[in-house]
């Protein structure tokens, strides 16, 4: 199989399903001529054409707002915000009409969309190129939320998305797109949208994460096998609706956990899995469950150290991991 | 005038007790109806009030000791008051002899590591679960985490290492099997407040044989030496064989409708606060076949079969570490199913709380084992000396039986009964067992 970057994964997944269903389309800020600021779409504009790969102006809420309402027509749009932080615009639109549309139409109507955004810090974005907005959505019945770790998972993943009758959020970790490279099979396939992945099997301590932080993980069990511990990794790629049954099974098998995000600590999604455990593991818990986010700081820093001290990383993950481990 | 102490009766055919805890130290203060002692008789411990208001002036007998009912314990006055002298000799010589028991006492009882006897650090919510779930005594467990913490991993070390001995039952404390030292006595109850003075000539033990340590040339072999509890094992087990020709019958019943009554009644019976068990249907079947075969209650006595006019069952009861206390149902032939389920409730929890009172273990004139819940199938259990036979309850299994030449699935049980031969012959102790049986299968 050929050795592929997340970026690449996720265009051949659009490319795919360009090809497959003619209701796709993508709408987004240069995401036509240019072919994307992560080059997420290079090469599509040329193949669908400008009715397909539509450039869109610079206004988050009408990428949504058309996207919207071309779904309500039956259309399957791709809607590309340009970085998570510019997601904010369109809020309203994704909170009050996606996520209600098949509610409030009991069912009568649906929202089958993809908004795509690339998330996360690390790369020198700053205040405004940088943030975790997922914690905003999984809080919205109506959406699924997902972010790949891999290339693997980011095709089938979105393909999946593309194709499901809901408004999916689809968000990428944007230091990943080059760094994560992994082998992807040249036949079409899907991963489906709930499943979470026990990526790395272990029996002393679980670590759950998802993006980039899940590759992080994977380093930092690493480094605690040569400690002597043998760390298990739960991928969660579908943050919502979440894999309570495959947290819970690893939960009851290493009695430990340690939620990882590099969204900020509090009211971060990890305290959703850190309260499903308590709620639902307790008598398997061997040891308080431990949370590893950001710092509550109003944004990543644009200064390199202060990124660095904002950042979680394979450092910090391993050594939470281990103080967790001997506890 | 001084006050004696005086070991009570405390049942009516209770003649000695065994001085268990002086609750007041010489030289202190003590009302009137104070608990003074604490005393065990028959295996049941009662707390003894003060005969008189004053000062605890002397102590002639040493915690741990037993003696005759009314023997003169200790003397309560007014301060510096003297007592009687040759009530002092005694006491002396009493106090020298127990001493080097009291430096036993302590050594028997190694279980808690130093540092850890109550305060076991953090208990994480898995380890508390699995220790519940696999009866582990955490004092036993050595900790490897933070602070000596036990964690997940040690515990399930310790299960895996004590795997060998059988689990313990989950049930009822009367629901336990009766293993074979089932009748024992006191001091095997409570082997750590043992001492053998009753007199005050202390009993000299002869010197293990060292013969076979050093002068066997096998390497390997070990000679165990007898403990007391061991030795009074074996010595009422070959009593009991030596004085009774055993025989057992075994016949089978059907438990459906005991299992369908129980299941109807178990939740009406639990608001009322009463835990119905099979144990209670055994009992009640044990007693009306009792009532059918006057002659399997009784005893034999050199002038002919002493037929007792009371029904008392007794139900072997585990103790846990302490040991086994056989509870009586006294006339059991005269509660409904709901009242012995109550009595039986009530015998039991007493029994784990140390609140029986000696009349509560006497008198039994026949006795159940439930050696059923680990699996055994059907026993031949040692009769309880002086009584006549032992019902033995095997596990209930569902098996494949004929029913008017069909085959059904019924929930079956062995009963196996071992009867004095001397007393009863075959065919009456089958007459009986069969009715047993016939209560059993035709419950209503």
């Amino acid at each position: 199989m050929p050795e592929i970057t997340m970026v690449e994964a996720i265009r051949d997944a659009m490319d795919e399903e360009l090809a497959r269903d003619e209701n796709v389309f993508i709408v987004g800020e240069d995401v036509g001529q240019r072919g994307g600021v992560f080059r997420a779409t290079v090469g599509l504009f040329d193949k669908y054409g400008a009715d397909r790969v539509i450039d869109s102006p610079l206004a988050e809420l009408s990428i949504v707002g058309v996207g919207i309402g071309a779904a309500l027509y039956g259309m399957k749009p791709i809607c590309e915000i340009q970085f998570a932080d510019f997601i904010f615009p369109a809020f309203n639109q994704i909170l009050s009409e996606a996520a209600k549309m098949t509610y409030r139409s009991n069912g009568a109507w649906t929202v089958p969309m993809v908004i795509r955004a690339p998330y996360g810090g690390g790369i020198g974005g700053g205040l405004y190129h940088s943030q975790s907005v997922e914690a905003f959505f999984t809080h919205i019945p109506g959406l699924k939320v997902v972010i790949p770790s891999n290339p693997y998972d980011a095709k089938g993943l979105l393909k999946s998305a593309v194709r499901d009758p809901n408004p999916i959020i689809f968000l990428e970790p944007k230091k990943g797109y080059r760094l994560i490279k992994g082998e992807v099979p040249d036949e079409s396939y899907v991963v489906p949208i709930g499943p979470a992945s026990v990526s790395r099997t272990g029996e002393d301590l679980t670590i759950f994460a998802y993006g980039m932080m899940h590759y992080y993980a994977l380093q930092a069990a690493e480094q605690l096998e040569q400690e002597g511990f043998s760390a298990e990794v739960v991928d969660l790629r579908t943050l919502y609706p979440v894999d309570r049954d495959t947290i819970l099974a690893s939960v009851k098998k290493t009695g430990k956990a340690l939620v990882v995000h590099e969204d900020n600590l509090t009211g971060g999604y990890g305290a959703e899995i850190a309260a499903t455990i308590a709620e639902h593991g307790f008598t398997d818990l061997d040891a308080p469950v431990r949370r590893l986010a950001g710092p509550d700081v109003p944004a990543v820093p644009f200064s390199h150290p202060m990124q660095e001290w904002f950042m979680v990383n394979t450092e910090k993950i391993f050594k939470s991991a281990l103080e967790l481990a001997r506890y | 005038m001084a006050v004696k102490i005086i070991m009570p009766k405390l049942g009516e055919s209770v003649v000695e007790g065994t001085l268990i805890k002086w609750l007041v130290k010489v030289g202190e203060h003590v009302e009137e109806f104070d608990s003074l002692m604490e005393v065990e008789s028959a295996k049941v411990n009662t707390e003894i009030p003060s005969p008189a208001t004053g000062t605890l002036l002397k102590i002639n007998i040493e915690e741990g000791s037993t003696v005759d009912a009314g023997t003169i314990l200790g003397w309560i006055g007014k301060p510096g008051e003297t007592v009687p002298d040759d009530e002092e000799v005694d006491g002396e010589d009493i106090s020298e002899s127990v001493q080097p028991m009291q430096t036993k006492t302590k050594e028997t009882q190694p279980t808690l590591q130093a540092g850890r006897d109550r305060d076991l650090g953090f208990i994480s919510p898995v380890v508390a679960r699995l220790a519940r779930e696999n009866h582990v005594d955490l004092s036993k467990v050595t900790g490897s985490g933070n602070n000596g913490r036990i964690t997940k991993k040690d515990i399930l070390q310790f299960i895996e290492k004590s795997s060998d001995s059988p689990p313990e039952s989950d049930m009822a404390a009367w629901e336990t099997p009766g293993e074979g030292d089932l009748f024992r006595p006191t001091e095997l109850q409570f082997p750590d407040r043992f001492t053998p003075t009753k007199s005050a000539t202390p009993k000299v033990e002869a010197p293990l044989p060292s013969a076979n340590r050093e002068g066997s040339g096998s390497t390997g072999d070990q000679l165990v030496p007898l403990t007391k509890m061991r030795k009074a094992i074996a010595d009422h087990m070959v009593m009991s064989k030596q004085t009774s020709p055993h025989v057992t019958t075994v016949m089978e019943a059907d438990m459906k409708r005991v299992g369908e009554h129980l299941q109807e009644n178990k939740e009406s019976f639990s608001r009322q606060g009463i835990r119905l068990t099979y144990t209670a249907y055994f009992v009640a079947a044990t007693a009306l076949a009792l009532r059918a075969y006057p002659l399997v209650n009784s005893t034999w006595t050199d002038h002919g079969i002493l037929v007792k006019s009371a029904i008392n069952i007794g139900l072997a009861t585990s103790l846990e570490d302490e040991g086994l206390i056989v509870p009586v149902i006294k006339h059991a032939d005269g509660y409904s199913i709901s009242g012995i389920a109550r009595v039986l409730g009530d015998l039991v929890n007493r029994a784990r709380n140390h609140q029986l009172k000696p009349d509560d273990v006497l008198e039994g004139t026949f006795s159940i084992t439930n050696h059923g819940t680990a699996g055994s199938l059907f026993a031949t259990p040692v009769i309880n000396q002086p009584q006549a036979g032992i019902l033995g309850i095997g596990a209930i299994k569902k098996r494949v039986v004929v029913i008017q030449d069909a085959i059904a699935i019924r929930p079956m049980v062995y009963l196996s009964f071992t009867f004095d031969h001397r007393i009863l012959d075959g065919s009456t102790a089958d007459n009986f067992l069969a009715k047993v049986v016939s209560v059993l299968e035709n419950w209503q």
